[in-house]
Order: C-alpha cells, then sequence, then structure tokens
C-alpha cells in the first residue's frame, strides 16, 4: 500500500429502507489527510452514507474500501446486502472512529475509561500503555483534569471532546464525525469545533458530516453536497461556497447564510 | 397475652425451640440466595435469547416465561418437584443408569430458581431495552464483538435499570422459600410449625419467625440501597 491507497473509497453506493431509496449511487474518495466536509439538507442522505462507512448501516448495493481493503459483503434474501466476515468487519471497524451526534459515552465508565475501553477491549493494549495515552489524547482535547468524571457531570462539549478522545485513542485510519455540533448548545459549539479543527490541521483523515457551513468552509479540502441522495456537486470549499453552480446548491447556501 | 408467652421456649438449646428456628431461618436463606441466582442466570440467558437469539431461542424462551408466570407458584413448585424428579429418574432409569437422589437443597434451589428465572427475565429484558441503543452502536462502531458488547457495555448499562426489579425479586424469593413447606423441607416455616404444634404456642412462634423474615428484608434492603447507588454512580442524581 502506498500513500496514494484511499483512506475511504465508496463506490456505486445505494442504500434502500424498504422502498424508500435514501442514496442513489454516491462514489466518494478521501486519499489520507483529506478532510471532507458533507453537506446537504435533511433527508439528503448524509449521515446514512456516513454510517455506510463502517458498515452500521449496510449498504443496499456498492462496494466500501477502507485503506484498499473492501469490506467481504453477501447479498441477502431480500436482495440487500450483509457483511460476509464478522472478523474482517470488526478489524476496520477498529481502523475507523465514529463521533456521533448524541456523543454516544458509556455512561457507566469514567471519563479515562471511556477512552481505554476500545484500546484494551478491541485493540489488546496493555493497560498502562492504554492509560498513558489516554492522558495524552485528554490533554489535547482539555479534558486532563476530567479524567475521574461521569460523563453525565460534564457539559455537552465536554462530553463530545471526550467522544473525540475516545476517537482518537484508537489512532484510526479515518474519523467519520455525524454531525457532531447538533446537539449542543450554542455557547459549546465553539470548543468541539476548536478541536476539530486542530485535528484537521494535523492532516488527519476525516470525513465529516455537518452544518456549520462557515466550519466546513475553513477547515475541509473538499466539500461534497448531498441532495435527495445523490451528489449534485463537489469541490473545493472556494468553489462550492463562492461558486456554486447547482441552483439547488445556491439556494442551500443562501437559506443557511 | 404477651404476660402468658414462655420465652424460654425461645432459647437456643433443646427444650427450647430456638435453634430449630434459626436452623431453619439459615435454610430459608440459603434456598432463598441459591434461588435467587439461579434465576438470575436464567434470568440473563433468558433476556439475551429473547432480544437475540433466534426465532428457536425466541420461542423458547417465550414459551418459558409465559408458563412461569401465568401458573401459580405452589403449583409450579409441586410439579417440579415430584414431576420433575420423577421424570429424572426415569430418564436415568432408560439411559441404563441407576436413579440419582437429588438432595432437598438442591432440588429447593433448583425449583426457586426456574420461577425466578421466569420473572428475571422480564425484568433483564426491559433493563436492557432502556439502555440508549447509541451506547451499543459506538461499540460496535469500534469493532466489538457481539459477545464483548454485551458485557463491557450493555449488561454494566443496563444494571442500574434492573436493580429495583431485581430487588422485589429478592424480597419475593425469600419468602417463596415458605411455600417450599408445603413439600416438607425445613425451612423456617415449617420449624415454626412444628415448634407451634408442639408447644401450642402459635402465637410467639408465628410472630417469632415473622421478625427473622423481616430482619432479613431489613439488611437486604441496606445491601441492596448500597448497590443501586454504586451501580447508579455515573448516572444523573435524579432519574
Amino acid at each position: 500500500m502506498n500513500d496514494a491507497t484511499p483512506a475511504v473509497e465508496i463506490r456505486d453506493l445505494h442504500k434502500h429502507f424498504g422502498r424508500l431509496e435514501v442514496l442513489k449511487g454516491i462514489s466518494l474518495t478521501a486519499r489520507p489527510g483529506d478532510v471532507v466536509a458533507v453537506i446537504g439538507g435533511s433527508g439528503s442522505g448524509k449521515s446514512t452514507m456516513l454510517r455506510c462507512i463502517n458498515m452500521l448501516e449496510t449498504p443496499s448495493a456498492g462496494e466500501i474500501a477502507i485503506h484498499g481493503e473492501a469490506y467481504a459483503m453477501r447479498p441477502t434474501r431480500d436482495g440487500g446486502l450483509e457483511p460476509a466476515d464478522r472478523r474482517q468487519l470488526q478489524r476496520i471497524r477498529a481502523q475507523l472512529g465514529m463521533v456521533f451526534q448524541n456523543f454516544n459515552l458509556w455512561p457507566h465508565r469514567t471519563v479515562l475509561g471511556n477512552v481505554i475501553e476500545v484500546p484494551v477491549q478491541v485493540l489488546g493494549m496493555p493497560r498502562d500503555e492504554a492509560v498513558a495515552r489516554a492522558r495524552q489524547v485528554l490533554d489535547r482535547v482539555g479534558l486532563a483534569e476530567k479524567e475521574d468524571a461521569y460523563p453525565a457531570h460534564l457539559s455537552g462539549g465536554q462530553q463530545q471532546r471526550c467522544a473525540i478522545a475516545r476517537v482518537l485513542a484508537v489512532e484510526p485510519l479515518a474519523m467519520l464525525f455525524d454531525e457532531p455540533t447538533s446537539a449542543l448548545d450554542p455557547e459549546l459549539v465553539g470548543e468541539v469545533l476548536n478541536v476539530i479543527r486542530d485535528l484537521a490541521a494535523e492532516k488527519r483523515t476525516m470525513i465529516l458530516v455537518t452544518h456549520e457551513m462557515g466550519f466546513a468552509r475553513d477547515v475541509a479540502s473538499h466539500v461534497v453536497y448531498l441532495k435527495d441522495g445523490r451528489i449534485e456537486e463537489q469541490g473545493p470549499p472556494e468553489q462550492i461556497f463562492g461558486d456554486p453552480r447547482s441552483p439547488h446548491l445556491q439556494q442551500f447556501i443562501r437559506s443557511i447564510a | 397475652m404477651i404476660d402468658a408467652m414462655d420465652f424460654s421456649l425461645l432459647a437456643l438449646s433443646s427444650p427450647g425451640w430456638g435453634g430449630a428456628l434459626l436452623a431453619g431461618f439459615l435454610r430459608s436463606v440459603e434456598l432463598a440466595a441459591g434461588g435467587y441466582l439461579l434465576g438470575l442466570v436464567i434470568g440473563l440467558l433468558g433476556a439475551t435469547a429473547k432480544l437475540y437469539g433466534g426465532r428457536v431461542l425466541r420461542d423458547i424462551a417465550e414459551i418459558y416465561t409465559l408458563l412461569i408466570r401465568a401458573v401459580p407458584e405452589l403449583v409450579l413448585m409441586l410439579l417440579f418437584y415430584y414431576v420433575g424428579t420423577d421424570l429424572l429418574n426415569k430418564l436415568m432409569g432408560a439411559m441404563g443408569r441407576e436413579g440419582i437422589d437429588i438432595d432437598g437443597l438442591s432440588a429447593g434451589i433448583l425449583v426457586i430458581g426456574l420461577v425466578q428465572g421466569g420473572y428475571a427475565t422480564e425484568v433483564i429484558r426491559g433493563a436492557i431495552r432502556a439502555v440508549p441503543p447509541g451506547q451499543i452502536e459506538a461499540a460496535l462502531a469500534f469493532g466489538m464483538s457481539p459477545l464483548k458488547v454485551l458485557r463491557r457495555v450493555t449488561l454494566p448499562a443496563m444494571t442500574p435499570h434492573a436493580l429495583p426489579g431485581m430487588a422485589n425479586l429478592w424480597m419475593i424469593a425469600t419468602k417463596d422459600t415458605a411455600l417450599l413447606a408445603v413439600i416438607g423441607f425445613s425451612e423456617l416455616t415449617l420449624v415454626t410449625k412444628q415448634a407451634a404444634a408442639a408447644t401450642r404456642e402459635y402465637f410467639l412462634f408465628f410472630i417469632a419467625a415473622g421478625l427473622l423474615y423481616l430482619a432479613l428484608t431489613l439488611i437486604s434492603n441496606l445491601g441492596l440501597r448500597w448497590l443501586e447507588r454504586r451501580a447508579r454512580r455515573g448516572l444523573p442524581a435524579a432519574a
């Protein structure tokens, strides 16, 4: 594998829920170091697309490869697909880190417990090493003081920063952000965006579903605009936000500006 | 009436019945604890079968909880005890082995455990469903195996939700042991009855037995409260 191997590659992805077709053939490539921002109205399929990357949603058709390795899939009886190889699925998933809209921290574990959980339990890292690394990443997201707190005793912004630390602790090939600031009070959005901005500056590979247009414009290397399950327009942020071609995108940008 | 009671009858050694009463009490606690633990194990298996099992497992668990909860406990106990041991012996006989003699304690624990398991299945199933799915999803997204998700996330996260119901079941288990008196277990109730009949001091002995059951409940409450505090740490104070 050389550097040209895409970190995430999606080829002709389709997804339908029953008769509702949510994704209608999406192809997208994120090379190492890319920060791909996915924007679009609600119901455009952007979260579904993101959740297909780690198979939280199984595609109905199409192929997804992480660092050149495609998920082994097999057809299901109802005409869809499902992961065929559980070990491969777990191995690939462990190389991806996802930050959720609702944080989804484990409430029965402390901040430190949340961050060392995957390194110790999934990656088999010795506990001491995991703790040392967890302290580093907690320091990075500004939670060094909070390692013994339980998630419920943190603000939303702190919880989300803890969730980001949990992802950093596994040194993922790519980080997936599913509207990471949508559940936060407005005054807490900034602290989370700042952390993500720092990570983007380090050239970490990210795919970021977001409603924060100003932020997407600042940090993204590539912006994808989804409309009704298709990529309607994509390109560098200056082009997407400065000179949008599709009338839908023009209208979308006007409506949130 | 109180004046007329002869408290020396409660003395620990003969001719007092205190020692026998205490032995019966300990037997009751043993039966309750053993049956409760067995019920907990059955409940965990039953709940996971109902929520994550294939069709066959789900149906088995469904029929089990339906029957257990539909039939009076006393009937179940008589059924399990007499019919169960009989069937087991016939089965062993058919396989060419000699019948086994299940000792009373194991049989009693088995009987209580089977009844408790039916209720525990439902308590735990409800508790697991109360865990926000996002927490489980997060674990899966990080590459945890389903079994590990169950052990590291689902079960600990459901514990605070299960505790009130499981505490209730413990109280019920301590009292269900009294039903075993009917089968002839020398647990607290049967011993009390014997002592009362022998001395004709019904009031004295049944009050004493009641106080012992009460003491067990009060002590249990302390332990359960501690457990609940521990399981709920990390959860918001009011819930």
